[in-house]
């Protein structure tokens, strides 16, 4: 046997990067299986087109421009490409989310040193990326077709999603249009991937389960989101919306379960996730209420990722032993 | 000579003031929305560099050294009304685009800083020189900046059009654009610096060797 010379502490584990984003890519199927449901064949071909062209940009990265002779792919760039898609409409033209790819996996991932290295989450800068870039691409939403790889009709007509109906016509209204049963299955206009409350929770479920992300920061982001939309709903409900509305609807699932849980992008202790989650919640829902945009997750999620070095110092353990660290 | 020319090529890669020095962030970020905005504003800021470093260097000897930042600042102040004068005459265009860029010269860091760091301390012709030198990179920095904003954003350079409507990311129009174009930029040159240097120390290690193979 061979004894280890290294210093402590020493961690013995089968984990690796490549088993993790594995994981991850499995938890996000059932959205993906909702993608395809919702929003047709075009949503597929989306989804594959992220994936394989973020793997591809990787390898081209670390193999021509880094040199890295012997990189073989551990899957976080198909989790990143992956995600950009399920976070886009799918309206959004093929080579759209190309370039939406490229800004993710070259400029946010590889300037700031690749893997484990980046301040911002890839997907989602890229994702603010082209709702700035291309507003017209990113904003046309298309309601649901219901049908396993359907495609949509030439004169497809395009709807509101319900954070804007409540934006723009009131609560009452929004109520109306869409039932809590289909906002909570994903029968709503929206992005590919966000739309189903509940496959993206069993998606988490099996996350959870495998010991790959703790709760503590969707809970605390959810949590958050619950009651500040409850105090501003009592005040005002025809224009702020029920909490439970705003907890079905938008992009919040998929940017609290999966965006705001990224392991690189959020800070290290348990205290600092906690703190992390309640700025998520607190930001998306003044950007929800007050801002331009009707929809305010990712900018919110990203404004924290700014936040975590900070955020990290200031909740870093005291060494056992001493008074005052 | 040839450390006459190099007075002036020094601001073009290896100290340029924009993506070396980091210097005149603010007409750097804020005017660079197309080649021609860049390419105007370097060459105003390049005019009222030269004739200051001219200026300056030639009263560098009467200016006390407890009062010299107010009478740079004086000699400046006047060079950029002329400039700002002879733009809002000849090229309205340009001098409206602008705007209040053309009177920020002022206060621009390049400006100031060749003029304490260069001019106040060297001769008329080498501060003529190193005006001119800085200016142009500081040109050629805004002109390639403004290129990358306009090919990307609008699909075309100086107006001549490269490719269709639909390929234009807006973003690199707005702010954020120009701090994504401006940080890849520093790198490349930083790349370029440092790859110099990689060689430069290979060349002597060869001839320290070889030396060392001759005795």
């Amino acid at each position: 046997m061979k004894l280890l010379t290294t210093s402590a502490p020493h961690v013995r584990t089968e984990d690796s990067t490549r088993k993790i984003m594995v994981d991850v890519l499995v938890a996000l199927v059932p959205a993906v299986i909702a993608a395809t449901y919702f929003f047709g064949s075009s949503a597929f071909i989306l989804v594959i087109i992220g994936m394989v062209s973020a793997e591809l940009i990787e390898l081209f990265i670390m193999r021509v421009l880094k040199k890295d002779k012997e990189f073989v792919s551990n899957g976080s760039a198909a989790v990143t490409g992956l995600l950009l898609a399920l976070n886009v409409s799918v309206a959004t033209p093929w080579w759209v989310l190309l370039i939406g790819v490229v800004f993710a996996i070259a400029i946010v991932k590889h300037t700031f040193g690749g893997l484990g290295q980046n301040i911002f989450n890839p997907a989602l800068t890229a994702r603010v990326f082209l709702l700035v870039s291309f507003p017209n691409a990113m904003t046309t939403w298309y309601n649901p077709i219901n049908k396993f790889f359907g495609t949509y009709p030439t004169d497809i007509q395009t709807s509101a999603t319900p954070l804007a109906v409540l934006k723009l016509e009131g609560f009452s209204k929004a109520a109306q249009d869409f039932a809590p049963v289909d906002l909570f299955f994903g029968n709503m206009g929206g992005c590919i991937g966000e739309t189903s409350t509940i496959l993206l929770l069993l998606g988490f479920a099996y996350l959870v389960v495998r010991g790959r992300i703790k709760v503590t920061i969707p809970t605390a982001y959810l949590g958050t989101v619950l009651a500040f939309s409850w105090i501003f709903y009592s005040v005002n409900p025809e224009r702020f919306g029920s909490p439970l509305f705003h907890l079905l609807t938008g992009g919040l699932m998929l940017g609290a379960l999966f965006m705001a849980t990224d392991m690189v992008t959020t800070p290290m202790t348990i205290r600092g996730q906690a703190l992390f989650g309640v700025g998520c919640g607190i930001l998306t829902m003044i950007i929800r209420y007050f801002g331009g945009y009707p929809e305010g997750v990712s900018l919110s999620i990203l404004l924290m990722n700014a936040f975590v070095p900070l955020i990290d110092r200031y909740t870093q353990p005291k060494i056992f032993g001493r008074r005052n660290a | 000579m040839s450390s006459r020319w190099k007075e002036v090529t020094k601001g073009i890669i290896s100290e340029n003031p924009t993506y070396v020095q980091v210097l005149g962030m603010c007409p750097t970020l804020a005017t660079t929305t197309s080649a021609e905005n860049g390419l105007g504003m370097g060459l105003a800021a390049t005019a009222v560099l030269i004739m200051s470093n001219v200026v300056i260097s030639a009263i560098r000897k009467t200016v006390p050294e407890k009062v010299r930042i107010p009478i740079f600042i004086t000699v400046i102040a006047t060079l950029v009304t002329i400039v700002d004068l002879l733009m809002h005459a000849y090229i309205y265009a340009l001098w409206k685009t602008l705007g209040l860029f053309i009177p920020l010269i002022t206060v621009n860091c390049i400006i100031m800083g060749r003029a304490e760091a260069y001019a106040s301390k060297n001769g008329i012709v080498d501060s003529l020189l190193d005006g001119l030198g800085m200016g142009l990179g500081f040109t050629l920095s805004l002109t390639l900046l403004g290129s990358i904003r306009e090919l990307l954003g609008n699909g075309t350079i100086f107006g001549i059009k490269v490719w269709g409507k639909a390929f234009n990311m807006f973003v690199m129009i707005l702010p954020p654009g120009a701090f994504l174009t401006l940080g890849l930029l520093a790198a490349l040159f930083a790349t370029i610096s440092i790859k110099k240097n990689e060689k430069a120390k290979k060349k002597a290690n060869q001839q320290q060797a070889q030396k060392a193979g001759e005795q």
